[in-house]
């Protein structure tokens, strides 16, 4: 199948194994990408906080943008730039969309946060087909953060206060998805420069929960929740007294894992925290 | 929080001045006439340790007109926009959409932000895509620490070396990209982020 894609900024930086693992297991996977011409950022959490037109406009040009592709589906990886994306199109249609000096193309195409598109029954099929490793022993929990799921009138999200998109791909790889309680509490990711005392006192909580629970890493669909669990455990773990050491995965690199293509190791290599031992004592 | 002065004695006098909700409905709708006041959206907020009135407030604040306690609150900066108030609220009330309003109507009115870091971050993000369209982290990242005083903070307090060390960390494991694109669009992202073009400006 061919779709449409909208990576947004981060993947083409900090995140670049985020992005090498969406395009690999798409090919694997025969799904092949065509990004968004010349896309541009789509505001994040600045624009909406500060300059709320500009936050719908920039989303809106890529989503016009989009329109001019004939694909029916657009993969966006970024639960935030997902957000905004969606935000921008129910804005643009809406009641108030006068108020925005742009309009919205009729053939925009259907807005997909990329975990739950992968969490489709068809797609879960199709994948578990191509596991050659299973996630043998490999425990986990999943955690979704905020922006893919909130508010469910904009995400048009069926299971907003327990989402299971990551966990049933988990379950399919051969893994387990343990159940915790802080699938969707906030990491605060947006504040991690500005205010890492208050990251602390969020992120630690999620280590807490996650060791109480038994669990051996993390898997996250979100590079900032990524960049903000994976980055600063040694120092959170001075806060809470306490040592957290969790591999914080990507659940495309568990894809990639499991279906054995090519460059994992290079992928996870680029982690901050540790997470190559744990699978290689796993055997995986 | 302790560093954080409560806004209210119990001894002061309000004085309530219903037009404030209906003003600022007209960026909305935040369907604020509608709070009950059943606290909810503060029972579930992850950051109120961090707050010096609490969404619940906010909303009641705004409905009686207490522009100033709003205007000025940390509230609205420390607020993650984690929306988990706006979709677990029973009356529909827009909370996360109401603090970023709020957010824009302090900078219009030239309230001083009680976060200073929290703004810097965002006019350099903005400040950031203005160049090339998308935002590109090499320069993003050095800009914020100097703008906001973040980086003579940390040297001064022997605080750098963390720091220093993860970037380094980074930039061997290869996770900064050194050579940024620019889009063809890139004058359309100015326009739209064009400071005569804000909302709470032009009406
Ligand atoms: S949850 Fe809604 S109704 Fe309840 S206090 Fe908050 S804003 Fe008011
Ligand atoms: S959006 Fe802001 S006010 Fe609402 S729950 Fe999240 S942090 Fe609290």
């Amino acid at each position: 199948m061919k779709a449409t894609y909208y990576p947004g900024c981060f993947l083409q930086g900090t995140a670049k194994e985020y992005a090498e693992s969406i395009l690999e297991i798409c090919k694997h996977l025969n799904i092949q990408l065509e990004e968004v011409p010349d896309w541009n950022c789509c505001g994040a959490t600045a624009a909406h906080s500060i300059d709320h037109r500009a936050s719908i406009e920039l989303a809106g040009r890529n989503l016009n943008l989009a329109a001019e592709l004939p694909h029916a589906d657009m993969l966006v990886p970024c639960p935030m730039c997902f957000n905004r994306l969606k935000t921008a199109s129910f804005a643009l249609q809406g009641e108030q969309k006068e108020r925005y000096h742009i309009g919205l193309s009729d053939s925009i195409p259907a807005i997909w946060d990329l975990a739950n598109f992968f969490a489709t029954e068809d797609m879960l099929q199709l994948m578990a087909k191509q596991v050659k490793k299973p996630l043998d022993g490999l425990k986990v929990v999943c955690y979704y953060g905020c922006m893919a799921y909130r508010p469910q009138k904009i995400t048009e999200a069926t299971d907003v206060e327990n989402p299971l998109s990551m966990d049933r791909i988990i379950e399919r790889l051969g893994g387990t998805a343990l159940s915790w309680p802080y699938k969707t509490d906030c990491c605060g990711a947006g504040q991690v420069l500005s205010r890492q005392d208050m990251v602390s006192r969020l992120v630690g909580k999620l280590y807490d929960m996650a060791q109480r629970v038994g669990a051996q890493a993390v898997v996250v669909s979100c590079q900032m929740c990524q960049a903000n669990l994976d980055m600063y455990q040694t120092s959170i773990g001075v806060d809470w007294g306490k040592q957290f050491s969790l591999p914080i995965y990507f659940f495309s690199e568990l894809m990639g894992l499991a279906m054995d293509v090519k460059g994992v190791r290079k992928w996870l290599a680029r982690h901050i925290t540790n997470s190559l031992s744990l699978l290689n004592q796993l055997g995986l | 929080m302790n560093e954080l002065e409560p806004r209210f004695s119990k001894s002061d006098t309000l004085y309530p001045d219903y037009r404030l909700a209906g003003e600022l409905e007209a960026f909305g709708p935040f369907n604020t006439q509608a709070c009950f006041q059943c606290c909810k959206c503060t029972n579930g907020c992850p950051v109120t340790f961090a707050m010096d009135l609490y969404p619940d407030q906010v909303i009641r604040l705004v409905l009686i007109g207490q522009r100033k306690a709003v205007l000025s609150c940390h509230t609205i900066w420390v607020c993650s926009a984690c929306k988990t108030c706006t979709t677990r609220c029973p009356n529909e009330v827009k909370i996360t959409e109401l603090m970023d309003c709020l957010k824009e109507l302090a900078i219009q009115d030239g309230v001083p932000c009680p976060q200073p870091q929290i703004l810097t971050l965002h006019e350099t993000f903005l400040d950031n895509i203005k160049k090339r369209g998308r935002l590109f982290e090499v320069s993003f990242l050095p800009s914020y620490l100097l703008r906001s005083g973040e980086f003579t903070r940390k040297w001064r307090q022997g605080r750098w070396q963390a720091d220093a060390k993860l970037g380094l960390q980074m930039i061997r494991k290869g996770k900064f990209s050194p050579f940024p694109k620019r889009i063809r669009g890139t004058q359309d992202v100015r326009r739209i982020l064009s400071p005569s073009r804000r909302e709470k400006n032009s009406s």
